[in-house]
C-alpha cells in the first residue's frame, strides 16, 4: 500500500508539474532524511558556499541571490554540477525529489543552525 | 565570592548593635574582600608553547586547548562564520589572529582568553598570513577580491590591495603566504596570476605580478624554508613553481598534465596546499579529483610516483620527522584517515575516526596528531607512533586545529 500510495503521488506531482510547470510536487524525505540532508547543505555545500551560504569560492545561495533562478535549473546545477566551474553532480548521492527539496528550502531561507 | 557573600551578611548582623565595632568590622571585611579576591585574580603564570586553537566552524566560536595534558582551558565565543577559518599566532605564541569567512578578523588573547580586537575587514574572506617581523597581518579575501594589511598590534588598516587584473576584473585572491624580505605572495584565482607583494614599507608596497601562470589556482603553498611558492591549478592538471630566490625567472610550470587522457572525478571539496607535506627530497601533494597523493621530485621538479588512497585527499600533512605522512578525504569519504609510510610509500594504517574528518595537526614534535571529527562533534587525539587513540575532546563542529608553535614556521 504505501508503495502504491507514493506511486501514486509521485505520477500525479509529475502530472501537476506539467500543467504547472515550476510548482514542485515531489515526495518529501523523511524527518530524518531531512535533518540529514540539511546538515549536507549547511556543512559540505557551505565549504565552498559559506556557512551562511552567503558565497565563497561558490555563488551566494541565499533566498535573495537565487530570486531570479529558475527553480528547476537549480536542481538540474544540484544534480549535474555546472561545467567550467568547480560545481561537482551531486545525483550520486541526491534523488531528484531531494535535490528538488534542497532547493525549496533554499528558495526559503534554511532554519537557523542554532 | 559565596564566601565572601556569607561572612558579609555574617558579621553585619552580629555587629549590629555596636556601630564603633560595626566600623572596625567593615574595614576588616573590606581589607579581606579586596586581599583575598586579589589573591584569587593572581594569574597563575605559564607559558603559550603549548597552546591551541580549536575551531568550531558553525557556532562562531573556538576553544583554547593545550597538548600537554590534552585538556580544553576555555572557549571563546562571538567570531562570526567561521567556515572554513584559519589561525595565524604573534611571534610571542600569545595572541591568535583568527580569519572568519564572513570577513572578520579577530585577535584572541590565549591567555587571558578573550578577543582584544574584532574588525570586519572585507564581504568574504579566505584566510590570512602574518609577515616575518611579525607586524603585519595580511588578509586574503574573495569578495571585494583582494589583499588587506593591518597592524598586528592595533589591526588598523595599512595597505589595501585589490586583485584587479590589467583587463579591469576582480579576481578572488587565494593561497596567501608570508616570505622571507617581509613580502607576501597571493594567486589570482580567476585571472590566473601570482602576486609578490614587497611590505618592507607597509604605506607603499611593491608589487611583482607574474600572468598567464595557469587556469584557476585554487590554493597554494611555501616550503618550509621559504624558497618556493607552489600553486595549484584547478582549471588544468599541473602546478605553477615560484622560487623566490630567483624571481627573475618567472614562474614555471610543473607536472603538466599529470592526468592527460584520464577522467577527472569530480571534487566535492577543494584540497588545501598548506599543508603540503615536504620530506627531504619529495612534496607529497594531494592530486586534484583523483584518489591518489602525487610524489614530486623536489630537485627536478618532476613526478617520481603516485600513492593509491582512500579517497580524493585534502590535507597531506607530514609528521614533524617526515616519516609518514597522514591524510583525509573530501566527501563522501570523509570518515577516514590513512597513515602513509614515506621510505615504502605504503599505507600503513587506516583509521575511522567518523564522518566529517576535516583537519588535524601534529605536536611540534610528533608525538601526538588532533584530528576533528566534524559530524561526531569531536576532536580525537592519536599517538602518532602507535596509532591508539588516547584521548578525546567534545567540541561543537570542529575544523581547523592551530597549535601555536606554527608562530615560528614561514608560511603557517
Amino acid at each position: 500500500m504505501p508503495n502504491r500510495f507514493s506511486r501514486i503521488c509521485r505520477i500525479s506531482g509529475l502530472l501537476l508539474s506539467v500543467v504547472f510547470p515550476g510548482m514542485v510536487f515531489a515526495d518529501l524525505p523523511s524527518p530524518a532524511r531531512q535533518a540529514e540532508l540539511l546538515n549536507l547543505v549547511r556543512q559540505d555545500c557551505g565549504s565552498c558556499h559559506g556557512l551562511r551560504l552567503e558565497g565563497g569560492l561558490g555563488l551566494p545561495l541565499t533566498p535573495q541571490a537565487l530570486r531570479e533562478k529558475s527553480p528547476e535549473v537549480l536542481k538540474q546545477t544540484i544534480l549535474h554540477g555546472r561545467g567550467g566551474t568547480p560545481m561537482p553532480p551531486w545525483n550520486p548521492f541526491l534523488t531528484e525529489a531531494e535535490a528538488s527539496w534542497i532547493v525549496d528550502i533554499l528558495l526559503k531561507g534554511l532554519p537557523d543552525a542554532h | 565570592m559565596h564566601i565572601n557573600s556569607f561572612f558579609v551578611a555574617n558579621f553585619h548582623e552580629f555587629s549590629r548593635n555596636d556601630s564603633g565595632r560595626f566600623v572596625f568590622v567593615r574595614g576588616l571585611l573590606l581589607f579581606l574582600t579586596v586581599f583575598g579576591l586579589a589573591g584569587c585574580a593572581t594569574p597563575q603564570l605559564r607559558g603559550t608553547g603549548d597552546l591551541g586553537v580549536v575551531i568550531e566552524r558553525a557556532a562562531g566560536s573556538i576553544q583554547v586547548v593545550e597538548t600537554t595534558r590534552r585538556t580544553r582551558l576555555g572557549q571563546i565565543v562571538g567570531l562570526g562564520d567561521l567556515s572554513h577559518a584559519s589561525v595565524n599566532y604573534s611571534r610571542d605564541e600569545r595572541y591568535a589572529f583568527v580569519f572568519g569567512r564572513d570577513g572578520g578578523l579577530t585577535k584572541v588573547d590565549l591567555l587571558e582568553m578573550r578577543i582584544v580586537k574584532r574588525v570586519m575587514q572585507s564581504g568574504n574572506s579566505i584566510g590570512g598570513a602574518i609577515s616575518q617581523d611579525g607586524k603585519l597581518i595580511a588578509a586574503a579575501n574573495y569578495t571585494p577580491g583582494g589583499v588587506k594589511v593591518f597592524d598586528a598590534e592595533t589591526l588598523d588598516l595599512v595597505a589595501d590591495i585589490p586583485a584587479i587584473d590589467d583587463a579591469g576584473k576582480p579576481s578572488k585572491v587565494i593561497g596567501l603566504v608570508d616570505a622571507p624580505g617581509n613580502r607576501f605572495v597571493w594567486s589570482l584565482f580567476e585571472a590566473g596570476e601570482i602576486w609578490v607583494g614587497d611590505l618592507r614599507d607597509p604605506a607603499r608596497p611593491k608589487l611583482t605580478k607574474f600572468k598567464n601562470i595557469g587556469k584557476e589556482p585554487y590554493d597554494a603553498m611555501i616550503t618550509a624554508d621559504g624558497r618556493y611558492y607552489l600553486a595549484g591549478l584547478f582549471g588544468e592538471d599541473g602546478l605553477a613553481l615560484l622560487d623566490l630566490w630567483n624571481v627573475a625567472a618567472g614562474v614555471k610550470r610543473v607536472l603538466n598534465g599529470y592526468g592527460k587522457g584520464e577522467q577527472k572525478l569530480p571534487v566535492y571539496k577543494m584540497p588545501h596546499l598548506e599543508g603540503w607535506a615536504a620530506t627531504g627530497n619529495e612534496l607529497l601533494v594531494p592530486a586534484v579529483g583523483r584518489h591518489e597523493v602525487l610524489v614530486i621530485d623536489q630537485n627536478k621538479w618532476t613526478e617520481a610516483g603516485r600513492i593509491p588512497v582512500h579517497g580524493q585527499p585534502v590535507f597531506v600533512v607530514a609528521r614533524p620527522d617526515n616519516r609518514q605522512v597522514w591524510v583525509n578525504f573530501a566527501f563522501p569519504h570523509n570518515e577516514v584517515v590513512q597513515v602513509i609510510d614515506v621510505p615504502s610509500r605504503t599505507i600503513v594504517k587506516t583509521l575511522k575516526p567518523g564522518k566529517g574528518v576535516l583537519h588535524l595537526e601534529f605536536t611540534p614534535r610528533g608525538e601526538q596528531v588532533w584530528v576533528s571529527v566534524r559530524d561526531e562533534n569531536r576532536v580525537e587525539i592519536y599517538d602518532a607512533e602507535t596509532f591508539e587513540k588516547i584521548g578525546e575532546l567534545p567540541a561543537d563542529k570542529p575544523s581547523g586545529i592551530f597549535f601555536t608553535p606554527r608562530a615560528h614556521r614561514i608560511g603557517l
